[in-house]
Formats: structure tokens, C-alpha cells, sequence
């Protein structure tokens, strides 16, 4: 009691100022972010300003000019004159095979990594890891000539190789992302406590039921976080469809938004309002999954 | 007697003993199924990985040595050096593509200086930019959630999308840069994607905007896992909320640090996107990665030549590569 008396008069002068500085420093706070905010927002608002008038108006006034008309009529041009909904399939025909091949195969290899006690069990998880850090461009060589070389049956290829086909633009992104994907979830698992696996190994399971029964529930989160950065990356992927893929109507629709590029080089608003469609699922995975996008982040940059 | 005296420590003993047995035995005593599903659980992804991610990157470093355009087989007979090349043809050249790439090939070095410039701007702006965001969201200020959403926002489009929404920003008679700016005329227009004194910067600008995002949210990751009672120490202490950070936080968050420090290196080593979507890697937007997919796409194809710039791309990628797998599993370790 007479310690508290004692030390409360020390304590209180130091508050107000501090206080007061505190005050200024999140006004300014709020102005920084509020001003990066808006301009941050601004190409996105701009392109969709730009998406949501007539050709003939900006053609007379200009990008930056008040709406004399506003339409959607460039959405559905875009839509129908560019083939786009073909475009989303061969994205959809790519990126769910490709997300649940991935997440079941890298599951698989982080449960015997970090509960089979294989010698090399280090080096094959720095081996999968470093797999994904490499720029893809440092093995697009030789995989380019592989993919010319390796025969698929007509059922999985239209083109009977495995370049310019779906099936190979699913191997290749199930190939890259099973690094980062084993990284993660082999950290997610390390959390099981190992009186689980015992508990279950008096009951007599097997190996198998202790993956699939035991291990996998227990990493739905990390696998919802996987699932949608995975998703995202797919989706988004630029290089692989743009290089093992010649034909422009097997294209996902990421790349595809190229060859529009110079098929409608006139017709900027349309451009515009294609760019806008091809971002609704990205946009829709965000608005609805953000907090499980973020915890795969954080996942993978941190250690469990 | 003895024995009686031996049951109650085997009573308490069992569960460490049995542990310690059970765990080796675990090991040894796989079953004969269980020894299949490891195989396939394991060798399914493994072969997978190997063939499609480590031997081409093994293949990029043998293929860089040779002269091959793609056409006909690969011998491993030296190439003569007088013939034309239409006769000079799969064979293998020793470190002529690399001596090309440095003296007579016009595009290596401005792609070198351009891969340089990225990555410093990188270092030296987007990362900063990111973690500065990062730190004041951490603040928990009013509206923290909307500013973090927004500020992400970016990350989630495809590079190829952030391209082509620049392009309106950036468009010389149209777009809003030089409308506001008033050089949107014919004659005193700024060609900011044209002109290549001008256009690493301008999609140096898109190539930030997206990555400060990712930087920020990878940051505020490893800010919300800071021991919260070091911050309470230090403002007890007496410390403002910058000496807290610098003397505090900082240090602590030694590990992201590095995470971050090597995810922008390998951000930065990967522009090919953007700059592709922009005009193809042309005229002022060169870059290593471009490069090397110019010479294996299209006719005239030169597969030795685009691998060892690969093999240029892959050295320089190795330094951030193996400081984050040194700094990831040096603690995995010594946990162990």
C-alpha cells in the first residue's frame, strides 16, 4: 500500500505528454494511410472507370473526363467477342486439378518427413523447398525440350505431347508448388504432439490411418490457407501457360489477356473491361478467403 | 523382496520406457503395407519434383555448354569451330555461349544492370515502403483492417493484370499521369512505357506497388508473433514507439528479416511478367529472364545459348536461396 502511494506520483507526470505526442503520431498515422490507401486504389478505380464508358466517349474526351455515358456493354463484348467464358474453363480445367493434386501429394510427403524417421528426411525437405525458390526461367530449357519429347495418349493431350496440353500445364504447376507446399504443412505437422501417433499406434493403426484419419483433419486450417494462395497462384500464372502452351484457345485465361492485348489494340475499353473479369476470382477468393490467405503467408514465412 | 521393491519404479517407468522402445521399435518394425504406403507416399511427389523441377535445373547447367537448336539429336562431339552453323549443330561447346553472352550478345549487360536496378529498388523502396506499413497497421489504429486490405490488394492480381491496368495510367495521350501532369499532347507527351530511359522506372513503380503489399503482410505476420511483453518492458521503460521498434522489435524479428529479405531478392529475380506484358522485353526493359525465354520460343531456337543465361540466373539466385534455407533449417537443426 505504501509502495503503490509511492510509486503512482512517479509514474503519472511521464503520461500526458506522452499521450499527447501519441495523439499527433496516429493523426499522422491515419493521414499516411489514408493518403498510400487512396493511391493505392487509384489504377485499379481508374481502369475500371475507363472499362465503364463507351468507346466513343473516350475516344472524344479522353480517359480523364467526366461520364457523358456509362454502359456495360464493353463487359459483355468482352465476354463474348473475346471467347472469355472458354478462356475461365481452360483456368478452371487447370488450377482445381492442379490445388488438390498438390496439397494431397505434398501432405503425403510432409506427414513421412516429419513422422518416418528416414535418414535424409532434412535434406529431401531442403531439397523440396529449394525446388520451389528457383526462378522459373532457370529450368524452362530443358523442360520445354522434355515437354516435346514426352508423349501423351490423345485422351489427355489433343496435341499427343505433352506440350500445348492442360495435362502438362498441371504437372508442371503440381511440380513447382509441391516445395513451398511440403515446407508448410511439414511445419504445420511438427505442431501434432507425438502422444497422438502413440495413442494410435496401441490401437493398432496403420500407417495409413494414421495419415488419413489422424494427421489430415488436424491440418484443415493450413490446408484451407494452402488451398487458397494456391488457387491464387495458379490462377494468376503467367509463364508456364505464356511458354508450354502455343496455341492461343487452350490458353488459360490469365495469358490469353496477351493475345487480346493485340487483337483488340483499338478498343482499349474493352481491354479494360476484360482485365476487370479476369480479376473477379481473384477478387472473390479475397473478399471471402482473405483471412485464410493470409495465414498461408504467414505459414510459409515464419516457422510454426 | 527385490522384486517388490522393483515394482514401483516399473510402475511410474513404463510410459518413458516403453516410449523410448515403442519408437524405436516404430521405426524398425513397419509393416510391410506400411512400408508401401511410405514408398508411395513419399516417391510419388519426389519422382514428381525430380523430374520436372531438378533435372531440367541440372539439365539447364549440362545444356549450357552445348550448341543445339533444338532441332536433331545432341552428340557429345565437340563443335569445330570453322564450320558455319547449320553443320555445328548438337555438340558441345565448352564456355563459348557464356564469352558470347559477355562480349557480343547486346542485350546481356543492360539486362544485368536491370536485373541490379530491381533489385536495389526492391531493397531500397518497395521493402521498406512494406514493412513501414506494416509497423503502423501493427499500431492497431482506427480503420487498421481497411488499410491492410486495400494496401493487399495488389498481391492478388496476376502481374499480367497489374500490366495491363498500369498501361492506362501510363498511357501517353489518354492516360492519367500525363493528363494531370498536362504533357498529354502530341508533341510533349511523356512515352513513359516507350521511352527507355523511362520505362524500368515506370514499371519499377507497378513491380513496388504490388510488392510492398506482400512485404507488409509477411511483416505484420511476424509483428503480431513479438512477445508482447518486451514491448510493455520497454514502454515501461520509458521508451517512445520509436526506440521501441528500432531497439526492441527489430532485432527480435531477426528471422523475418531474413525471410523477407530473401523473398525480395527472389521476387526481384523473378520479373518476367510484368515487362513482358508491357512490351515483350524490349527496348529498355531487358531482362535476364526475358532473355533466356526469347531463345527457346519461336523459330530459330538456341537452346545452348538461353541455358547458360539460365545458368547466369540460376548463380545469381543461389545466394538468397541458400541463406533462407540456411537460416530455415540451421534452427531446424539445432531443434532436433
Amino acid at each position: 500500500m505504501t509502495t503503490e502511494t509511492l510509486s503512482r506520483p512517479v509514474v503519472q507526470p511521464a503520461v500526458p505528454p506522452k499521450k499527447k505526442g501519441r495523439a499527433v503520431g496516429q493523426a499522422a498515422t491515419q493521414v499516411f494511410l489514408i493518403g498510400a490507401s487512396i493511391l493505392w486504389l487509384l489504377p485499379i478505380a481508374f481502369a475500371l472507370y475507363v472499362a465503364i464508358r463507351p468507346y466513343s466517349d473516350t475516344s472524344k474526351y479522353g480517359y480523364v473526363s467526366m461520364p457523358h455515358h456509362l454502359t456495360l456493354q464493353n463487359f459483355k463484348d468482352a465476354w463474348t467477342q473475346s471467347d472469355m467464358k472458354h478462356f475461365f474453363w481452360n483456368s478452371v480445367l487447370i488450377t482445381v486439378p492442379a490445388v488438390i493434386i498438390v496439397l494431397a501429394l505434398a501432405s503425403g510427403v510432409a506427414f513421412v518427413l516429419t513422422r518416418v524417421n528416414v535418414k535424409i528426411n532434412v535434406a529431401l525437405l531442403i531439397l523440396f523447398t529449394a525446388g520451389n525458390l528457383l526462378p522459373q526461367q532457370v529450368i524452362i530449357t530443358p523442360l520445354f525440350r522434355i515437354y516435346l519429347k514426352i508423349h501423351l495418349p490423345h485422351f489427355l493431350s489433343g496435341s499427343g505431347l505433352m506440350y500445348n496440353s492442360i495435362f502438362g500445364l498441371i504437372a508442371i504447376n503440381v511440380a513447382f508448388q509441391l516445395g513451398f507446399c511440403v515446407f508448410v504443412l511439414s511445419n504445420y505437422m511438427k505442431s501434432v504432439p507425438e502422444e497422438m501417433y502413440e495413442a494410435a499406434l496401441v490401437d493398432g493403426a496403420s500407417m495409413w490411418t494414421r495419415f488419413w484419419r489422424l494427421t489430415l483433419p488436424l491440418c484443415r486450417p493450413a490446408l484451407a490457407a494452402l488451398a487458397t494462395l494456391l488457387t491464387t497462384w495458379i490462377y494468376n500464372d503467367f509463364f508456364w501457360a505464356i511458354t508450354l502452351m502455343s496455341s492461343g484457345d487452350k490458353r488459360p485465361v490469365t495469358s490469353a489477356l496477351a493475345n487480346l492485348q493485340g487483337q483488340f489494340v483499338s478498343d482499349q475499353n474493352l481491354i479494360a473491361a476484360a482485365a476487370m473479369i479476369a480479376a473477379v476470382p481473384t477478387l472473390v477468393v479475397y473478399i471471402l478467403l482473405q483471412k485464410q490467405f493470409i495465414a498461408g503467408l504467414s505459414l510459409g514465412s515464419s516457422k510454426g | 523382496m527385490s522384486s517388490t521393491s522393483q515394482a514401483p519404479p516399473a510402475a511410474t517407468d513404463p510410459p518413458k520406457t516403453d516410449r523410448r522402445i515403442r519408437r524405436r521399435r516404430g521405426v524398425r518394425k513397419l509393416t510391410r503395407r506400411d512400408r508401401i504406403v511410405v514408398a508411395l507416399l513419399l516417391g510419388i511427389p519426389l519422382l514428381l519434383d525430380v523430374a520436372f523441377v531438378w533435372i531440367p535445373a541440372i539439365g539447364t547447367i549440362l545444356l549450357s555448354f552445348t550448341k543445339w537448336n533444338g532441332v536433331g539429336s545432341l552428340h557429345t562431339t565437340t563443335c569445330k569451330p570453322n564450320l558455319p552453323s547449320i553443320l555445328n549443330n548438337g555438340c558441345v561447346y565448352g564456355v563459348q555461349n557464356y564469352h558470347q553472352a559477355a562480349t557480343i550478345y547486346p542485350e546481356f549487360w543492360p539486362a544485368v544492370r536491370h536485373n541490379l536496378i530491381w533489385l536495389a529498388v526492391f531493397v531500397l523502396i518497395a521493402t521498406p515502403l512494406g514493412m513501414l506499413f506494416a509497423v503502423l497497421i501493427d499500431r492497431g489504429i482506427k480503420g487498421s483492417r481497411m488499410y491492410q486490405s486495400i494496401l493487399f490488394l495488389p498481391v492478388m492480381l496476376s502481374l499480367a493484370l497489374v500490366g495491363i491496368i498500369w498501361e492506362f495510367m501510363y498511357s501517353q495521350n489518354l492516360g492519367l499521369i500525363n493528363t494531370v501532369i498536362g504533357r498529354n499532347g502530341n508533341d510533349n507527351a511523356i512515352d513513359w512505357l516507350g521511352n527507355p530511359h523511362l520505362n524500368l522506372w515506370a514499371v519499377l513503380v507497378e513491380a513496388c506497388w504490388r510488392q510492398s503489399g506482400y512485404v507488409m503482410v509477411l511483416y505484420l505476420a511476424g509483428l503480431k508473433a513479438v512477445d508482447p511483453t518486451l514491448r510493455e518492458a520497454a514502454t515501461v521503460d520509458g521508451a517512445n514507439a520509436w526506440q521501441t521498434f528500432w531497439r526492441v522489435v527489430f532485432p527480435v524479428m531477426k528471422p523475418i528479416n531474413i525471410v523477407i529479405m530473401v523473398v525480395t531478392v527472389i521476387e526481384s529475380l523473378r520479373a518476367f511478367d510484368l515487362v513482358y506484358i508491357t512490351n515483350k522485353g524490349i527496348n529498355g526493359l531487358e531482362l535476364l529472364s526475358v532473355l533466356v525465354t526469347s531463345n527457346i520460343v519461336g523459330e530459330t531456337q538456341r537452346v545452348g545459348f538461353g541455358s547458360a543465361l539460365g545458368v547466369v540466373l540460376l548463380a545469381i539466385s543461389l545466394v538468397p536461396i541458400c541463406a533462407f534455407l540456411f537460416q530455415t533449417f540451421r534452427r531446424e537443426e539445432t531443434r532436433q
